[in-house]
């Protein structure tokens, strides 16, 4: 089986599995203060460390292209408070544009 | 001012519960802002090499933004399936707690307790408690509603922006490599709300992108996760 369908179906599980299990666990096992705290900062490391990963890499190497173009312009249509599409809109655009004259 | 319009009401069957509009209101406009944001994970299945099929099944069966988005960056990256659905389960612990939290509130059991499961998110929890003011039964209504709601607008706008993707062709020639990252950034800027987020967000991104070329893609994600429990261990500056 390839990889894809190993972690669609694996994904698909442990998330199941996850959701499942805070209606079977009494809640008081799982909400001590110190386990909610990194629970909320679980997504913000994962998340923007995805970020940079497939901004500023390919295939295990640095690369500087036109996709940091593409996110930096995210990132200041983000500082506008625009809303999500612009922002990613806004991205594949800029990237996009770059990729072709380049 | 009138009093709202009771929308759903079953005739005689006074067990039949009352419909709350603005609950319901509130429930819509959730699940279409969400399940819009379903056209950026199509397409991101599809760059990131999974077929349609695959990209769809991720939102029927997986249905969690982040962790979808996780596992398609990761894979689709040339890591591991263990580094993706290790990626996916850590954002996805969160579930377990909304879970705990709607548990008590909702009272299920089989199916129904695995159909409340399974729309257990960020949105179905948040409008839930949202509705506090109004009292269990509107909370329940927001739960199932959301839930719902996002569960159907998530997964049509998941196969269009699939169906999209694939006509499109290069994933470079139409900025899809960088609306991707775009959308992980859109993704965890409302929760960077202070300073001391900022800092982990940024430490994460330099760690991740130095480990990068040492070891198997996957891993300097799931690293940072060690990040967040360092940064999270001791109580707040």
């Amino acid at each position: 089986m390839s990889t894809f369908w190993v972690g669609v179906i694996g994904s698909s599980f442990a998330l199941f599995v996850l959701r499942y299990l805070g209606y079977l666990v009494p809640e008081k096992y799982l909400t001590n203060p110190r386990m909610l705290r990194i629970n909320t900062l679980i997504p913000i490391a994962l998340l923007s460390a995805l970020v940079g990963v497939q901004t500023l890499t390919e295939k295990g190497k640095w690369v500087i292209d036109q996709r940091f173009a593409g996110v930096f312009v995210a990132l200041i249509a983000l500082r506008l408070k625009a809303p999500y599409f612009v922002v990613v809109i806004s991205a594949a655009a800029t990237s996009a544009a770059i990729y072709r004259f380049k | 001012m009138n009093p709202p319009p009771l929308i759903g009401y079953l005739g005689h069957n006074n067990r039949v519960s009352k419909v709350n509009r603005a609950t319901a209101m509130q429930s819509l406009s959730v699940s279409f802002a969400v399940g819009l944001y379903g056209i950026a994970f199509g397409a991101a299945g599809i760059t990131a090499g999974f077929s349609i099929l695959q990209t769809c099944l991720l939102s029927l069966l997986t249905f969690s933004g982040a962790s979808q988005f996780a596992v398609v960056g990761v894979i689709g990256a040339g890591g591991t399936a263990v580094s993706g659905i290790a990626t996916a389960s850590l954002l996805g612990i969160r579930n377990t707690l909304y879970g705990l939290r709607m548990a008590p509130l909702l009272q299920v059991r089989g199916v129904k307790k695995i159909l409340a499961a399974q729309i257990t998110i960020d949105e179905s929890t948040g409008v839930a408690i949202g509705q506090e003011d109004l009292g269990p039964e509107a909370m329940k209504q927001g739960f199932w509603f959301t839930g719902i709601g996002v569960y159907v607008l998530w997964n049509f706008f998941t196969l269009l922006g699939a169906l999209g993707a694939q006509a499109m062709g290069n994933p470079s020639a139409w900025g899809l490599d960088a609306a991707v990252p775009a959308a992980f950034l859109g993704l965890v800027w409302p929760r960077l709300l202070g300073k001391f987020e900022r800092t982990l967000a940024i430490t994460s991104v330099l760690l991740a992108i130095a480990l990068s070329p040492f070891i198997p893609a996957g891993l300097p994600i799931i690293l940072t996760a060690g990040l967040a429990v360092i940064f999270g261990w001791n109580v707040r500056p």
